[in-house]
């Protein structure tokens, strides 16, 4: 780097291009929270299924599994679930109320959170309104 | 140590060593229960673990850029701290928070805590890395008010280099991007889409500038190479870093329910997201090629060759892998990206951190190098804990590759379950490197009470 790339031409770099590239990012955000409403299924958000997103965060379901590939990669994907599950709340509720409290003897075992039936229906009401965003078609199979 | 303020970088560094070991011994625990899956359970379940795991490292990270913060700042802006007292306070605080906020993840179950703590009053919880209750959250604001005052009052007060700006501005984008943590909404799509902000925005944008910043000073001090080429260097490397992490953001809104034009602003711009990375390495083996001294603390620079390289590997290289859309299809949310996360975070941060508690650990306790014997440990505690990262980096990738191919490419897809029982050597080759790792790290926190044997030749600035 010679005496024509300077110091200064560098920092102005570093200012032109982060100002430059800021804006860009706001401008796409702002273009994306438009175009974002016609696919986030928002027309899906009930009181039950904000009550659910809610249980879902209250018992750190993240720790364990992804949602719509975020996560943590030790349990299975739920952005998918219902799918996955049949369609059915119902099938989502059983598995969640029937697990051990002690868990399975040298297996991986979801907990037993003990939640009751008003959170077991929300948090299966917020499941299936996630598996119906569009997400550019992901996962690529229903195994998530 | 040139000023007498600096002194307070030290609790810092020895919290930051401190949780760092937690967050190993709980990494531990998290691979055992991968293959030995009701492993303390029901006592600690993984989502426990892996809070404890993850918020540890974040929080010791911090404990690092503060320390670095208090420890480089008063002597880059050529005076004492503005305030040594609120440095050791807000120490306190943020130690006592912390704390408080572990023990509450391990002896209350996660929904008692979030009741406990009030979470319904302003529902921040349960998110990935930024499960802290609503009023740790809090907390982590207002000490970073406080520090960001500190350190800013003394550079506006004494000589602004290049160096302390930079830093200064990465800890303040720190600081205002962590509000978007505040920012929950019923909508799926827009909770994930800011959440990124504070996520992405962090380790891929204003932490780099930190990085960065100080790679750059102890470059300066330890090679003794003109402080005007470094700046450019610096200014060069950040300004690449924005330019390609800001709209590199994009490679996250590829299937979150946000336009599909993401997927090529997200390619495109993660796919030069290695370019500052790989510039960081060429700066970094530059300057020590053309040092102008001999530094007597060798290990100092190890380590920051080390974070040069291991950061151009770990973010750049694993992050290209999957960055690319069509590719991303497939591995999103495997051990692929767990293997990124994995040699990412230590190249990048684990590894600056350790680069500057290394330079200023002696000459906070008073000299300018440790004994050479303890450098040698400590040399040897870089290469344990460095090649064993690449071996547990090497494990998840092999077996997010497996994962991928057997759930989502092959012809018959297989259940979740079933694929991680296929893998499960790779998880316990991962185990196996982990416990390597934690030799490594054994080693590290002795070589801090070694002493003995000659301390390394010095030489002044040849110029």
């Amino acid at each position: 780097m010679g005496t024509v790339f300077t110091k200064s031409v560098a920092r102005n770099i570093y200012y032109g291009g982060s100002v430059f590239f800021i804006l860009l990012f706001l401008a796409l955000t702002f273009d994306t929270t438009g175009k974002t409403a016609e696919r986030d299924n928002h027309e899906a958000i009930t009181e039950q299924v904000a009550l659910g997103k809610r249980v879902w965060e209250e018992n750190n379901c993240i720790g364990c599994h992804t949602l719509l590939g975020e996560g943590a990669y030790f349990a299975p994907e739920l952005g998918n679930v219902y799918q996955r599950f049949g369609s059915s709340t119902e099938a989502i509720v059983g598995f969640i109320k029937s697990r051990p409290t002690e868990g399975i003897p040298g297996r991986r075992s979801m907990p037993q959170f003990n939640l009751s039936d008003e959170e077991l229906e929300a948090v299966a009401a917020f499941l299936k309104y996630t598996s119906e965003i569009d997400t550019a078609n992901w996962p690529p199979n229903i195994q998530g | 140590m040139q000023y007498r303020s600096q002194a307070v970088a030290k609790p810092y560094f020895i919290a930051a060593i401190g949780l760092f070991v937690g967050q190993i011994l709980f990494g531990l625990i998290l691979g055992l229960q991968y293959v030995i899956g009701d492993f303390l359970f029901p006592e600690i379940p993984f989502n426990v673990a892996r809070m404890v795991h993850t918020n540890l490292l974040i929080v010791w990270l911090l404990f690092g850029f503060m320390g670095a913060a208090y420890y480089l700042v008063p002597e880059e802006s050529e005076r004492e701290l503005h305030s040594p007292g609120l440095a050791l306070l807000l120490f306190w605080v943020f130690l006592i928070a912390g704390a408080l906020t572990v023990l509450g993840y391990l002896l209350v179950p996660y929904a008692g805590l979030a009741k406990l703590t009030g979470n319904a009053l302003l529902p921040t919880m349960g998110r990935e890395f930024l499960e802290q209750p609503t009023i740790t959250k809090v907390g982590i604001v207002i000490v970073a008010l406080g520090f960001l005052y500190n350190v800013g009052m003394t550079i506006l007060g004494g000589r602004k280099t290049v160096v302390n700006l930079v830093l200064l501005t990465g800890l303040v984008g720190l600081a205002v991007l962590f509000l978007f943590s505040f920012y929950n909404p019923d909508n799926l799509v827009k909770d994930k889409y800011y959440w990124w902000w504070v996520v992405h925005l962090w380790v891929e944008g204003v932490w780099e500038l930190i990085l960065g910043s100080i790679l750059a000073f102890v470059l300066i001090k330890v090679t003794g190479v003109d402080r005007e080429v470094i700046e450019k260097w610096l200014y060069v490397i950040i300004a690449m870093t924005l330019i390609t992490g800001i709209i590199g953001t994009g490679h996250h809104y590829y299937w979150i329910g946000t336009p599909e034009y993401w997927q090529w602003w997200g390619s495109i711009f993660s796919a030069l997201e290695p370019i500052p990375f790989f510039m960081m390495t060429v700066f970094a083996f530059n300057m020590v090629n053309q040092r102008r001294r001999e530094h007597p603390n060798k290990a100092a620079v190890l380590w920051a060759l080390g974070t040069a390289v291991m950061a151009f590997l770990g973010a750049g290289v694993w992050g290209f892998m999957h960055t690319l859309a069509p590719i991303n299809y497939y591995t999103h949310g495997t051990q692929i990206t767990a293997a990124h996360g994995h040699m990412a975070f230590y190249g990048a941060y684990v590894m600056i951190v350790l680069t500057i508690i290394s330079y200023a650990m002696p000459k906070l306790r008073g000299k300018e190098a440790s004994d050479m014997r303890s450098q040698v440990l400590e040399m040897w505690s870089f290469w344990f804990m460095t090649v064993s990262m690449v071996f547990i980096t090497l494990f998840l990738t092999a077996a997010g590759v497996l994962q991928t191919y057997l759930q989502r490419y092959a012809e018959d897809p297989q259940p979740f379950m079933i694929v991680q029982e296929k893998v499960e050597l790779f998880y316990w080759m991962r185990e196996l490197a982990g416990v390597v790792f934690v030799i490594g790290l054994v080693m590290y926190l002795l070589s801090f009470f070694v002493k003995g044997g000659e301390q390394y030749a010095a030489t002044a600035d040849a110029a």
